[in-house]
């Protein structure tokens, strides 16, 4: 197999470096690419969408449609993890481990037996379980402050660098922290299986519910145009204020999201301690 | 070799690309590891994602982000002074769909493992054919 | 509403595939319903589009009212009509044969599988209509990873492993796609498929254009599984579940060959794929190889799910072929084919559903005397046998008739005797599964002693979904004639004879 690899990626590599030589010059003006095109969206962006950041109003307008369907894809994903992992019944284990949180004393539990939920103790699969006060006090003073820059990025997205993907990812990224700190019991009681799940679908239908909808007010699918009346604004700030709803949409999707595959193949579908 | 060395100055980055791709790609079809092969088909599709970014910059551009330019329709902005913004959001599709494959990708890999407790696709066949 | 059909077709799916999900939380009994019913408006949209198309011509629509290149424009003829009829009739048909298999397999995860079933025949769909390159790509993606997911929930030893190879395979050729466009987009500067079309005849000289034509087509055949790059198919397949390979076999590969027409007919036209390149010779004798090979390797099968997964490999030599032979029968027998493949391929993994829910096994072992115990099953089989064999009323020697006489128009006898040499090894394939199932009793017992087995059809609901598939085998292939003349027709370019 090596042999056949090393050829096949020589040969392809080989045809694909001499039609560069047909290429324009790298950051060429001149070139197709920059000037077929794109100059509309730079010098337009503003006349049509008053969305200042060219990237945003590319997403979420002119390509508007391909959006949509990305956030489907990490949709799927996460749905594709879920169907693949996810164990519901499982056979209660011998004993279940509890561990005082400041003694570091771990109790074991005959089976059938539970410790009501309190914040003395903590649910722990394995006795080598790491305790480290240290990681888990400053992911807790971090978090706040990443979930409140995560918001930034998704409202600030019209402006500078951002969007619904990267805060979403970061609002996601926020809870799965929390679940590496702690542990994946922690973050799941904040953020429950099932309504992660509905946030996950929620957020795609916002996106295209809203595309939806101006279709319904006899536009085309996804003209923002057409929701001038509803949000009582002229066309072209319409057009803003639907790419901001469904950079939202898109937000609360990839959040999701991303929880829910974190979830899924960090505990093989168990819902456990996880990592 | 002046004109090679020119091609080769003016187009190196696609050349540097190609060559990360045909790593991931060898990777991909070579490593009998089921997990090197998934970090092949990242390597290949983040060389992908380095390919378009390049297509976008302009010699003398700036980011595609026009300052100050909230409701300025006075403002006059002309294509030259901004890099193409197009690849960039082609760019975020296709990260997001390398996620998306990398996250079903771990989860086949994990009911893999769980089935055979072993990652080498040798010997998986092997422990196929034994049955 | 009808002139909404291009989006409506995509979208509704996709809205109620959010809907579905969320329902599968909440109450599991209502996810079937409502894939049905929006299959339904998907199916409703699709034909109503293709009479559209066929009374008016193209039919424009631009998403997000932007006038293309700068948007993403749909751009349907009589080829997406077509194709999207066959995929969301299909889809339907299969989704309600396959509503008890489903439940008896994932009883707690109804809710995903079929949010997967509907983003998928989205998927489908939507790279079936759109008429830009890159959305082209990610609605590929989509239809992949939901095709994966559906396909590993099979076999609990094989379907993983199976699956897993066939998304190193699968990203392989996406990613080989995304490149082409990008070599596409480098010298064109543009994505939509028409725009390029416009922009490329000054470039067909260019090495960039011929090495993007290559990629994508290389691409295209790793995902359609054409011969040297079939290896992740017959796995894939034969591992699945029941309801997920009777909806990804017809579908995948067909969607895939559509695209490759497409982008030979309107965004390369065919003097560039034909002319120019020079390489179309070599491409019709690699399809050669792949109709003898799928033929020999699916002689050497010892189950019947696995055998028709080598079928696919063959009839993908078919489709490849005739559109490469660079003429206009070869083009017509293999759209043609896309129609009555997906319903062939449809037709038989129906048969092995069934097969499977009854007699929970696939191997020829398993099918002995099935004739007695599944006579009706066993009836519509013979029907998608005779219509893969090539038997005259049934679909499948229509198209093959089109496809042996572009053949011969080209010249290129090779391609006659491979489609001649497969049609006979189908004759032995399924006469061989016909004796297993008409003459061996069932079970071990020997001699004159035995008695005919009772009867144990599957449920009806699984039957008359069989039984349209069947009665559509023969229907497409009485009216063949309409099809071409008023459909088929107007899809190939005047200059193509």
């Amino acid at each position: 197999m090596k042999i056949t690899g090393l050829i096949i990626a020589v040969l392809t590599g080989a045809l694909l470096i001499y039609a560069t030589a047909d290429f324009p010059a790298w950051g060429d003006p001149a070139s197709p690419a920059s000037t077929h095109v794109s100059p509309r969206y730079i010098e337009k962006t503003i006349e049509e969408t008053a969305v200042p950041n060219m990237v945003t109003s590319v997403l979420a307008d002119y390509r508007g449609y391909d959006t949509m369907f990305e956030t489907t894809v990490i949709f799927s994903a996460g749905v594709a993890c879920f169907l693949l992992l996810r164990i519901f019944r499982r056979e209660e284990p011998e004993e279940r481990l509890y561990r005082h949180v400041l003694t570091g004393v771990t109790i074991h539990v005959k089976k059938g037996g539970k410790l009501p939920p309190s914040d003395d103790f903590e649910r722990i699969d394995t006795e080598w379980t790491p305790h480290d006060l240290i990681i888990k006090t400053m992911c807790r003073l971090l978090i706040p402050f990443i979930q409140l820059f995560a918001l930034y990025v998704i409202a600030h997205g019209h402006h500078s660098p951002g969007g619904g993907f990267q805060g979403g990812v970061m609002l996601g990224a926020s809870v799965i922290v929390l679940a590496m700190s702690q542990d994946l019991r922690t973050a799941v009681r904040r953020l429950r299986e099932k309504v992660d799940a509905l946030l996950c679908a929620t957020g795609v239908f916002i996106y295209a519910g809203t595309g939806a909808l101006c279709l319904l007010l006899g536009a085309d699918f996804l003209n923002y145009r057409a929701l001038a009346p509803l949000l009582n604004v002229d066309p072209i700030m319409a057009r803003s204020h639907g790419i901001f709803i469904v950079e939202i949409g898109v937000g609360i999707a990839v959040m999701a999201t991303m929880i829910w595959i974190y979830s899924n193949v960090s505990s093989s579908g168990k819902y456990d301690e996880g990592l | 070799m002046g004109d090679f060395i020119q091609a080769l100055v003016a187009k190196y980055n696609y050349w540097i690309y190609i060559t990360l791709m045909m790593i991931g790609l060898y990777a991909m079809i070579a490593k009998n590891n089921l997990i090197k092969k998934i970090v092949g088909m990242n390597i290949f599709q983040t060389a992908i994602i380095l390919f378009y970014v390049s297509i976008g910059v302009k010699k003398g551009g700036t980011l595609p982000i026009i300052e100050h330019g909230h409701g300025a329709h006075s403002h006059v902005v002309h294509a030259v002074d901004y890099i193409n913004p197009l690849p960039h959001v082609l760019m975020l599709t296709a990260i997001v769909v390398s996620v998306a494959t990398l996250g079903v990708a771990l989860a086949l890999g994990i009911r893999i493992y769980n089935r055979y407790h072993t990652l080498e696709e040798d010997e998986i066949l092997s422990q196929i054919r034994e049955k | 509403m009808s002139q909404h059909y291009p989006t409506l077709l995509v979208t509704v799916p996709l809205l109620a595939a959010f809907i579905i999900s969320a329902a599968g939380w909440i109450n599991k009994r209502l996810c079937f319903p409502f894939a049905v019913a929006t299959l339904t408006v998907a199916a409703y949209s699709c034909v109503g589009l293709l009479f559209r198309v066929l009374h008016e011509g193209v039919v424009h629509y631009r998403l997000g009212g932007w006038p293309p290149p700068w948007g993403i424009a749909y751009y349907v003829d009589q080829l997406n009509g077509l194709v999207l009829s066959v995929i969301s009739v299909s889809a339907l048909i299969n989704l309600i044969a396959s509503k008890r298999s489903i439940e008896r397999e994932f009883p707690e995860k109804i809710g995903p599988f079929y949010t997967l079933y509907v983003l998928f025949v989205t998927g489908m769909l939507g790279i079936t209509v759109t008429g830009d390159a890159f959305n082209l790509y990610v609605l590929l993606e989509i239809g992949s990873l939901t095709g994966y997911a559906l396909i590993a929930m099979g076999d609990k030893d094989r379907a993983p492993l199976a699956s897993l190879n066939y998304l190193y395979m699968g990203t392989i050729g996406a990613c080989f796609y995304l490149l082409g466009v990008g070599y596409l987009y480098i010298v064109t500067g543009s994505l939509n498929m028409v725009d390029i079309a416009s922009i490329l005849p000054g470039l067909y000289q260019s090495k960039a254009v011929m090495t993007a034509f290559i990629i994508c087509m290389v691409g295209m055949w790793i995902k359609m599984a054409f011969f040297p790059l079939h290896g992740w198919l017959p796995n894939a397949y034969t591992f699945a579940p029941s309801a997920s390979s009777s909806l990804i076999a017809p579908l995948m590969t067909k969607v895939m060959i559509y695209v490759m027409i497409r982008f030979i007919l309107t965004v390369f036209t065919p003097k560039f794929a034909f002319s120019t390149l020079a390489v179309s010779d070599s491409v019709v004798w690699l399809a050669v190889i792949a109709i003898v090979m799928g033929a020999i390797f699916a002689l050497a099968q010892r189950d019947l799910k696995k055998m028709l997964t080598y079928i696919i490999v063959a009839e993908v030599g078919y489709m490849v072929g005739g559109a490469w032979l660079g003429n206009r029968a070869g083009m017509t027998g293999a759209i043609l084919h896309i129609v009555n493949d997906a319903l062939m391929t449809l037709c038989a993994f129906l048969v092995v559903g069934n097969i499977v829910y009854k007699v929970k096994g696939y191997s020829f072992e398993d099918l002995k005397g099935l004739f007695s115990k599944m006579p009706f099953t066993m009836g519509a089989f013979v029907i998608g046998a005779l219509s893969i064999i090539g038997v005259p009323p049934t679909c499948g020697f229509f198209s093959k008739w089109y496809l042996i006489s572009g053949a011969i128009q080209a010249s290129h006898y090779g391609f006659v005797v491979a489609l001649l040499f497969s049609s006979l090894v189908n004759v032995v394939l399924f006469f061989r599964i016909i004796e297993i199932g008409y003459y061996e009793p069932f079970g071990d017992h020997h001699g004159h002693d035995h008695h005919p087995e009772p009867m144990a059809e599957a449920p009806l609901s699984m039957l008359v979904p069989l039984f349209i598939v069947a009665a559509g085998l023969v229907l497409v292939g009485l009216y063949t004639g309409d099809i071409v003349n008023h459909i088929i027709q107007f899809v190939i370019p005047k200059g193509l004879l």
